[in-house]
């Protein structure tokens, strides 16, 4: 047998082939332990996409002067091609089903690592969380975060009783699971995503007009959450501290229900620190919004139609008050918004072209059909 | 720290390295001491001062018994000249009977703390349904985790001192460790300070080959453990918690997915044991040896759970079945019952007491006494039943072969299922009636429509599962046909031991019932 001499010791090829062996196990365990935990997680492609929008903001090459965080009170409910096209503003929402609070200022400390907007504008019916809420919501708002220390802390301060950090760092121990449920879309997108927003608004062109809500349950304690006011002291800070301008507002939809004393919370915040709060319930008629058309869900989101008009009214007070750039103006920003612009219209004649065709819309929304 | 946590894997990893790559081949028993008290004390630091005392017991009793026998020994030596025939009796027989009363004492202290731990609430139910009126109140009490294990494996070694047949550790932290070595703490084997000292305190050496069988009999464990064992779990509360929903062939469905569960789960965790045991140098005794190849009940208990086995066979059968007092029995039946009763009755009390023992020390509950019972009256019955076997056999001259090893074999697995169904319902009782029910009101048809998609498994859990079942079947036809474990076929060809490792590992991981939407499960033996 051919022997190697290392060191006074005799190396024989068994054992050369032996490590090469363990070392070669090692690397297909790890290359392999790769893949499966990209085939696993959840693509959020079809139905609930929700869960794609936090990632998508890392493929966005465009600069934005304004930024949006909140739950689907803004990321359904604003058009950012219609704030670029009608006002050159260019901006993007960085939110989620359910974003907490403290998801939201992790996420802008996290956009800060790109870039600094000039405006932050933040939805504040997330505000009347004060502790985690769920798995599956916390799920598709951090799982997408590129890895930081804004999100550990986001992980740390969001995970309910039954969520460990591990899972989070190794998410196949918590979707390996999965393996009985996996569809064509899995295998399709495990190295890729088809875009679901375009610079985070999700777009439904479907209408199911405004019902009735049901009536408000009284409150044993209308005070606002802590943590949540807390988190909210520190967002305006981290502006502060970036010269960023900060604007609350209230989304235009009247459920879930958002009480006066809430608001009333809010508006003494704003007064307090000098920042506008803008409560769009009230503003309603001025916007033109009409919720027979402009809600695909019976008022709790608004649809395109009426996203798009929402758009036209913040763009106007965001020019008014701003000192923001018409990027229509500057050919290589424009360029990148006219990709953007391509992919919301082809959404939008797809959505109306299934709408013609079956009356409702089959690939879209939680129920979507794979 | 359960063995199927992520604690308890990351705890591992680091003693192996820190095992092997820090601490000097001298040292090493040190460290697996300190690990041992570690791992103890991370599931309940109360724990530690029972497991102290057990060892602290067990060491003063074996130092002054060996001692004391020293002594006396010498001084017969010496004094040869000063004792007679009768003198010489007399001074064995007060050496005999001194040592006696320091195991008794021994015993009593260790047994003592078992049976208050352990037992002393179901000793309470007990009295409580017995006398009925005003209920004793349970004490809250404390059950140490492998208290069983650790307590007989204490007890066999105080044993074994007192017959001279093992020497007495004057290292207390030596013993400490053998009776807190931390893999076989979960749930045995239930080693002898004879056959673990060997290898326990000697300086291990790094061995490649060593190594890699252990890790992949870890990962052989933790894939039974996980794929079959935790996902059969759920399917089986549901089907024994509605017991009127789940009746007939469903209780059949019990019957087998038991078996293969706590086949896989008890037998993964001894994997993981002795696997981890073998990593760290350590030879720890098998437990199992196929033992659903196994062609009666006799045959099958000298397969499972070996080392409880011998244990009671060494330490109570024997012993009482030669007890002077046995003898004198035997020969009074003889005499008066026949030589053909008379020769059966210490048989009968010396295996009585030993299922007896077995059933309790499965569990404080009923249903394990009675489990403990059937498997007596079940052995006693086929023992009984041999002559007619073989009359039958010649009458129709059914002579040994392959068809007749299968029926048999089949014939012991339902019949052991059978009896398992005792640690799966809620009483007794409820036992008896659903095992009936399979007679009375089998309809197999219950099955089909949808009803076995209804008990938490889906298709796709049903294929897993006859695919793994499958795999685990195969590995044990292997060793079943050539004596041995497959680790040496695989290991003589590297590439695809190193291969199997990999498939085990990721298999696992992925196909295991671990995590969020399952219930940890804890290793069943663990209880005792």
């Amino acid at each position: 047998m051919h022997k190697l001499t290392k060191n006074g010791k005799k190396l024989t090829r068994s054992t050369i082939l032996r490590c090469l062996c363990v070392a070669g196990s090692v690397i297909l365990t790890l290359a392999a332990l790769w893949y499966l935990q990209r085939l696993l997680m959840p693509k959020y492609q079809k139905g609930v996409v929700e869960g794609s929008m936090i990632e998508e903001y890392y493929l966005s090459e465009e600069p934005h002067e304004v930024i949006f965080l909140g739950d689907c009170e803004v990321y359904e409910n604003i058009s950012t091609v219609t704030l670029f096209e009608e006002y050159g503003i260019s901006s993007y929402i960085r939110g989620s089903a359910q974003q907490l609070t403290w998801q939201s200022y992790y996420l802008l400390e996290d956009t800060l690592r790109y870039e600094t907007p000039k405006v932050v504008v933040f939805n504040v019916l997330a505000l009347k969380y004060g502790e985690p809420q769920s798995e599956s919501y916390n799920r598709m708002t951090l799982d997408g975060m590129r890895w930081s220390s804004s999100k550990i802390a986001s992980i740390e301060a969001s995970m309910t009783e039954d969520e460990h950090m591990i899972d989070y760092v190794f998410p196949f121990l918590r979707y390996h699971s999965r393996w009985s449920e996996l569809t064509a879309t899995d295998f399709e997108h495990v190295f890729s995503k088809d875009r679901v927003t375009t610079n985070g608004y999700y777009m439904r062109a479907d209408v199911l007009p405004e019902g009735a809500f049901p009536d408000p349950m009284p409150l044993a304690d209308y005070t606002l959450p802590d943590t949540s006011m807390e988190y909210l002291e520190m967002m305006y800070e981290l502006c502060e501290e970036n010269d960023i301008e900060l604007v609350l507002i209230k989304a235009p939809t009247l459920y879930p229900y958002w009480y006066e004393q809430w608001d009333d919370q809010v508006d003494e915040f704003a007064d307090a620190h000098g920042i506008p709060y803008i409560n769009y319930i009230y503003l309603r008629d001025a916007m033109g919004l009409d919720m027979s058309e402009d809600t695909y869900d019976a008022g709790l989101h608004l649809n395109l139609s009426g996203a798009e008009k929402f758009a036209s009214y913040i763009g106007q007070y965001l020019i008014n008050n701003y000192d923001l750039t018409d990027f229509r103006q500057y050919a290589d920003v424009a360029g990148e918004w006219e990709d953007d612009i391509l992919f919301y219209d082809s959404l939008r004649q797809a959505q109306e072209a299934e709408l013609s065709e079956y009356g409702e819309l089959r690939s879209w929304g939680a129920n979507a059909i794979e | 720290m359960l063995f199927t946590s992520l604690k308890f894997i990351v705890f591992i990893t680091i003693l192996v390295i820190v095992y092997y790559a820090f601490t000097p081949a001298k040292e090493r028993w040190g460290l697996l001491l300190m690990a041992s008290l570690a791992f103890y004390f991370f599931a309940d630091p109360r724990f530690l001062i029972f497991i102290f005392v057990t060892a602290l017991v067990a060491y003063v009793h074996a130092i002054v018994t060996e001692d004391y026998q020293a002594k006396r020994k010498a001084y017969l030596k010496q004094n040869k000249e000063l004792f007679d025939g009768d003198g010489k009796k007399k001074y064995k027989k007060t050496t005999a009977n001194v040592t006696r009363l320091l195991l008794v004492l021994s015993l009593l202290i260790n047994l003592g703390i078992l049976a208050a731990t352990k037992y002393t609430n179901f000793v309470i139910d007990t009295v409580n349904s017995i006398r009925g009126g005003e209920p004793l109140s349970f004490v809250n009490v404390i059950i140490p985790m492998g208290i069983s294990f650790y307590t007989f494996q204490t007890v066999s070694y105080s044993i074994d001192i007192s017959r001279g047949t093992v020497k007495a550790e004057r290292n207390l932290l030596k013993l400490l460790l053998f009776v807190s070595f931390f893999p076989q703490l979960v749930q045995g084997p239930i080693s002898r300070f004879g056959d673990l000292s060997q290898t326990l305190y000697t300086p291990k050496q790094f061995e490649f080959k060593n190594v890699s069988y252990g890790f992949i009999r870890i990962l052989w464990g933790y894939f039974k453990k996980l794929v079959i064992a935790d996902r059969l779990l759920p399917a089986i509360k549901i089907l024994t918690g509605s017991p009127d929903e789940y009746n007939g062939a469903f209780v059949f469905i019990v019957m087998m997915f038991y078996a293969a569960q706590l086949y896989c789960d008890f037998t993964g965790g001894i994997d993981i044991t002795i696997g981890i045991a073998q990593v760290l140098g350590v030879t720890v005794k098998e437990n199992f040896d196929l033992p659903y190849f196994s062609k009666n009940i006799k045959e099958y208990w000298n397969r499972w759970h070996i080392t409880m086995g011998t244990w009671f066979t060494d330490y109570i059968f024997y012993p009482l079945s030669v007890s002077p007092k046995m003898l004198k029995l035997s020969k009074w039946s003889r005499e008066h019952l026949g030589n053909a009763v008379g020769k059966r009755v210490t048989v009968y009390i010396s295996c009585f007491a030993v299922w007896l023992a077995t059933g309790i020390w499965h569990g404080a509950a009923w249903h394990f006494v009675v489990w403990g019972l059937m498997n007596f009256v079940v052995i006693m019955a086929s023992q009984e039943l041999e002559p007619l076997y073989a009359k039958f056999h010649a009458k129709f001259n059914l002579k040994p072969h392959k068809g007749y090893a299968v029926f048999e074999i089949i014939r012991t697995f339902l019949l052991m299922s059978s009896l398992k169904l005792f640690d799966c319902y809620a009483n007794v009782g409820l036992t008896f009636k659903m095992f009936g029910s399979m007679f009375t009101t089998f309809n197999a048809g219950k099955l089909f429509g949808g009803a076995l998609a209804d008990i938490g498994l889906s298709s796709g859990d049903y294929i897993l599962l006859a695919g793994s079942i499958t795999v685990v079947f195969l590995v044990s036809l292997y060793k079943k046909f050539k004596g041995t474990d497959i680790r040496g076929f695989l290991y003589d060809r590297f590439p695809l031991f190193a291969l199997s490792a990999v498939i085990l590992l990721i298999a696992t991981l992925v196909f295991g019932a671990y995590g969020a939407g399952y219930d940890a499960s804890q290793f069943i033996y663990n209880q005792f």
